[in-house]
């Protein structure tokens, strides 16, 4: 389970996170939905521990990790996989490497199981064939369908997908989402989506939280969150920007 | 003293701080053995190897302008066949590491800062955090391990070859003795003089990597932080090669007495 409680984060003078509680369950998948620039990515990092709060809790399982050294977080993250929103693959690496990189790392396969085994996860994504290819050659939903492949190769319990849709065009974003479904029931993990693309937390979330001005905000299922009458969850939810940001100056 | 200088000396220390700490990761992990025997030899390959020509290049000329210019001092006292034992103690103990030191910061600091600033600013270092790697381990240590081992080698070539060079303008360009010349470099070149400088130049390696590597994980965002990371990294390590270079030929000179 992660759970984070009264979580606080700045940037200089900025107040990006403000007291962030919440709760998501084992298997559960959460979407995470808010405006650009509003802190979704940064709640997202910290929940793996890439940063560290000024403030406030992260327990995931039970155990406290908000002011843990990187060596003891190590061990944690073996539970975490994660999608970038560039997708960050290793520029250096084939295909092949970036998908069974933690394999070659953590694991005492044989140069045969781990060939199966990235093979077997690039066919889950929908990429068979793509081992050789560098990350250069790749379009940026590949580029996505591969560091997903990445983050799933050891089975983690919980995946993190920061902005899996944004700059793709609908056709792409689409099949990431189903990507996201397959991968969500196949392996029975927990999801965590963080994304400003309501097509796809509809899609992928049984459970919406609304981050604004720091803090959750509205949280409920896709169709509570869409009926919402909440005048800010729902100019959010159907696009419709404030009157003073409407006017050109 | 203003706000902003109050401020730099912080931002130094603080720095300084930081460095210390990457250097206590690095050798924790070495220690503990988590290095990748094919990620140090591909580092070696890169640092050591790719680096030989222009080292190389700097040791031959530097021996050759040494040579020149202490010849036609000694030349009007006729001290001709002492020319090519300057040479070889100011090659062996100052210039050769000196001068690798700094061909390498150029060419080495920046490649490091540069290729870990950009795996910084496009999320590469967060993604191997999340796939359970320590990057210290991944990124920092084969690099440092691989410049401090790969420093002494050149420096030894750049000596070999500064001595060399010296040697053949001196012979058969400048008509010196050269059998005296090189009996004078045999009687004042001490084998101290050559610890001297490999000692320095290993210190040198492991300073050019730290700060190089430290200044790629720290960089700030954009193809701006990556290009100051880049100039700052080269800067601060040629500062730090000079200033040190004062301090450990002190030092080492007490400790060794050469001579």
């Amino acid at each position: 389970m992660i759970e984070t409680r009264e979580l606080k984060k700045s940037f200089g003078l900025q107040q990006v996170l403000n007291g962030v509680n919440l709760r998501i369950a084992e298997g559960e998948s959460v979407v995470i939905i808010g405006r650009s620039g509003g802190g979704k990515s940064i709640l997202l990092k910290h929940l793996v521990g890439l940063l560290q709060p000024d403030s406030g809790e992260v327990m995931i399982d039970g155990e406290h990790i908000e002011r843990m050294n990187e060596r003891d977080l190590l061990r944690v993250r073996h539970k975490f996989g994660m999608l970038f929103q560039s997708a960050a693959l290793f520029d250096s690496l084939t295909v092949a490497e970036n998908v069974g990189f933690a394999l070659r790392r953590e694991a005492n396969l044989t140069e045969a199981e781990w060939n199966r085994r990235v093979s077997e996860t690039l066919e889950m994504v929908d990429l068979p064939g793509t081992e050789n290819k560098k990350p250069s050659e790749l379009s940026g939903g590949m580029r996505k369908r591969v560091g997903l492949a990445r983050a799933i190769v050891y089975r983690p319990a919980i995946i993190l997908y920061d902005e899996p849709t944004t700059g793709l065009d609908p056709i792409v974003s689409d099949s990431i989402d189903r990507l996201i479904v397959r991968v969500r029931d196949r392996l029975n993990v927990t999801s965590v989506v963080v994304t400003h693309d309501m097509r796809s937390a509809r899609r992928v979330g049984q459970r919406i939280l609304m981050l604004h001005d720091g803090k959750i905000y509205a949280e409920g299922t896709p169709e509570e969150i869409y009926s919402s009458t909440d005048p800010i969850v729902h100019r959010f939810v159907n696009g419709i920007s404030e009157e003073k940001e409407g006017v050109l100056k | 003293m203003g706000v902003s200088s109050i401020n730099d000396v912080r931002e130094a220390l603080r720095g300084l701080g930081e460095l210390a700490l990457l250097a206590r990761e690095v050798f924790r992990g070495a220690v503990s053995g988590k290095i990748s025997r094919r990620d140090l030899i591909f580092q070696l390959y890169q640092i050591g190897v790719k680096s030989q020509s222009v080292v190389l290049v700097t040791g031959a000329f530097t021996g050759m302008v040494l040579f020149a210019q202490t010849y036609f001092q000694f030349h009007k006292v006729r001290m001709d066949t002492a020319t090519l034992a300057v040479v070889g103690v100011s090659m062996c103990s100052e210039l050769g590491p000196v001068l690798t030191a700094l061909m390498v910061s150029g060419r080495v600091g920046a490649s490091l800062a540069a290729e870990l600033g950009t795996m910084r600013v496009t999320e590469q270092i967060d993604a191997l955090r999340t796939l359970a790697t320590h990057p210290v381990d991944y990124l920092v240590l084969p690099r440092v391990l691989a410049t401090t081992l790969a420093m002494p080698i050149l420096t030894a070539a750049a000596i070999a070859i500064g001595i060399a060079a010296a040697y053949a303008l001196g012979v058969f360009l400048l008509g010196v003795d050269p059998t005296y010349s090189w009996s004078n470099m045999m009687r004042y070149t001490f084998s101290s003089h050559i610890l001297i400088g490999l000692i320095k130049s290993v210190i040198y390696g492991a300073q050019i990597a730290l700060i190089a590597c430290y200044k790629g994980m720290n960089c700030g965002e954009g193809a701006e932080g990556v290009g100051r990371a880049t100039t700052e990294a080269v800067v601060y390590s040629s500062i730090t090669i000079l200033v040190s270079n004062f301090f450990l030929t002190m030092f080492l000179s007490n400790l060794l007495q050469p001579g």
